[in-house]
């Protein structure tokens, strides 16, 4: 891939790393990461285990005592179990299809972001709002002032369209939280886009518009394989987060109607809450982490290419 | 008057059309994006009784009872979100700092592998652990404990916060740390006195995301707390009860809960990017 501008972690400088290092040198260096290190790996590794653990368990937390292994019936369970399989499919659907609009919404703004006029600045400032509104605040007023049928303001711009007290979060209640996640992420995708845009360099476009290049010519030739690592990266790191959406799912739907809005997460959250099952829940969240190490070796790899770590440096 | 000079005038006033056509529809965009945050603010003026209309009121008394119950209920729930925010800030920038150092400017021999592990832990997904989670924090006594948060919290800003302050120590000149170093500087003087001074701006960068991040998490809050440090995403869902008119109400805690951070990140607007790209766009 060529080289951008911009998107870049460059490796650190070799000559600050000779090749003899002493042993001492070396923990001096191995020193300071320790800390941040031993505290992630404690937080965030030990939970996995116990959840490991809990997974060859039956463990209810209403009936007393306590856990007994009883292997591999949980993971049999969640095999067996439809609403597992459903609410997988449900976050793969949420999480692609809002990361995609919200990428293609993103570029389009980044495109006219792009251009001088009067007030850009606040008009940036306008749509990267959503994205800073706490993300609980915006389900809930999506939920009720925006989407509610009878008093909502979506319903009522929408009646010239001959749109009437539509009940939004019964009848398209899937569309109305993936819309909250798109509105709340597509800000995320302009700023990325955006930065990927100025960082363009002006002498190759205004060589294009001499060579006589249309202005869809030029985008397409140029303007995107330049903007395809920052399009990369927004992707990926916008599944990363929205993969995990549960805010917007708890507060305006509840999951529901039925399951029709029930993802992972908020299955998971089901299983831990109302159904008191932790075993269950553990061989559920150990399959979802197992499903999402092999989505993740994929991003990582991406990840690498896309922060070019310069392999002859290291 | 030349040919040329004749054509220039329709043609710049062309140009000036579409530059302005464009502008008008950027702006249009930008307002329909803005407008649920607009409806928010201005509903949380409005009287109760004119909150819940067909059709909506826009023209209204404004008036600041909603906003008057709202700071009279959320004192506890503020002060919880002020500790679990600053604090796990704090511990994040006294974690990354050094790490980041390591990471950088004297790197470790498996550097890259050590910036994909921190990064790979945020790729788990940590509702899958919820369940245990809670079987752990109830054994260490932590259950609905502002600390548990702050433990959390930090772990999930963590990797975030060694990649963006990575990225700056990466841009200090080299000719700064070898001026220090021959002038006899340890690592602890290099780190306090050339680099922190340098990457300053970026730490509060870093610190400002952070803070974005654990001021609106909900998930670990509502699963591992109850009152003793339920968080400000959990009031506004307390402002919602289970009969009885609230838009107002709700939209008032709303807009509460959400202007900090919405004028951090308006401050911010500029390092945003690079924050949210984890350092990788400048």
């Amino acid at each position: 891939m060529a080289v951008v501008e911009g998107v870049a972690a460059p490796a650190p400088k070799v000559r600050l790393r000779p090749r003899g290092v002493s042993r001492r040198e070396q923990w001096q260096r191995r020193l300071p990461l320790l800390p941040a290190l031993i505290y992630i790996i404690v937080v965030t590794q030990i939970p996995f285990v116990v959840t490991l653990w809990y997974s060859f368990q039956n463990y209810f937390f209403d009936i007393p005592g306590g856990a007994h292994f009883t292997g591999l019936s949980n993971y049999t369970t969640v095999f067996t179990n439809a609403a597992f399989r459903a609410s997988l499919v449900r976050s793969v659907v949420m999480t692609a299809s809002s990361v995609i609009v919200a990428m293609i919404l993103g570029m389009a703004f980044a495109l006219l972001l792009d251009r001088k006029f009067l007030g850009r600045g606040v008009v940036r400032t306008l749509i990267i709002t959503p994205f800073l509104v706490m993300p609980a605040a915006a389900a809930l007023v999506w939920a009720g002032p925006m989407l509610d049928p009878n008093f909502g303001l979506l319903n009522y711009l929408l009646t010239p369209f001959g749109v009437h007290h539509v009940a939004w979060l019964s009848t398209h209640a899937l569309g109305s939280v993936i819309v909250v996640m798109i509105w709340q992420w597509t800000p995320f995708m302009t700023l990325i886009v955006l930065a990927g845009l100025q960082g363009q360099p002006a002498d190759t476009l205004e060589a294009a518009k001499v060579d006589g290049a249309g202005a869809l010519a030029t985008f397409r030739e140029l303007t995107l394989p330049h903007l395809r690592p920052y399009i990369e990266l927004g992707i990926l790191l916008g599944s990363i987060y929205l993969v995990n959406a549960f805010d917007a799912v708890r507060l305006m739907t509840n999951g529901g109607p039925g399951t029709a809005t029930t993802n992972l997460p908020f299955y998971l959250y089901q299983q831990v809450n109302y159904a008191f099952d932790v075993g269950g829940a553990a061989a559920a969240g150990v399959v979802t982490v197992i499903l999402t190490i092999i989505v993740a070796t994929f991003a990582l790899r991406m990840f690498a290419r896309v922060f070019q770590f310069d392999e002859a440096a290291g | 008057m030349s040919a040329p000079a004749l054509r220039r005038g329709p043609r710049r006033l062309r140009e000036l059309s579409v530059r302005v056509g464009w502008g008008v529809i950027a702006w249009v965009v930008g307002i329909a994006f803005f407008l649920p945050v607009l409806w928010m603010v201005i509903t949380a003026f409005k009287p109760e009784s004119a909150a819940e209309t067909w059709p909506p009121k826009f023209i209204f008394t404004p008036t600041l009872s909603e906003f008057h119950l709202v700071f009279s209920g959320m004192g506890p729930f503020l002060t919880h979100s002020v500790v679990a925010t600053v604090g796990s800030t704090i511990l994040v920038l006294l974690l990354a700092i050094p790490a980041a150092y390591a990471l950088s400017v004297y790197p470790v021999k498996h550097w890259r592998d050590g910036l994909f592990f921190f990064i790979s832990t945020k790729m788990l997904p940590i509702v899958a652990a919820i369940g245990p989670l809670y079987v752990i924090a109830l054994h260490l006594h932590l259950l609905d404990s502002i600390w548990l948060l702050i433990v959390l919290y930090t772990a999930m800003n963590l990797p975030l916060a060694i990649w963006m302050i990575r990225s700056f120590m990466l841009e200090v000149p080299s000719e700064l740390l070898e001026a220090a170093r021959l002038d006899g500087a340890g690592r602890i003087r290099e780190i306090g006195g050339v680099i922190l001074p340098i990457i300053s701006p970026g730490l509060v960068s870093t610190a400002l995301i952070c803070v974005i991040f654990a001021w609106n998490e909900l998930f670990l809050a509502l699963n591992l707390t109850v009152t003793n440090a339920a968080t400000m995403p959990m009031f506004l869902i307390s402002s919602v009860p289970q009969e009885g008119l609230y838009i107002a109400h709700l939209s008032a805690a709303a807009t509460v809960a959400s202007v900090p951070v919405i004028i951090v990140g308006w401050i911010a607007q500029r390092s945003l990017v690079r924050g949210l790209s984890m350092g990788a766009i400048k």
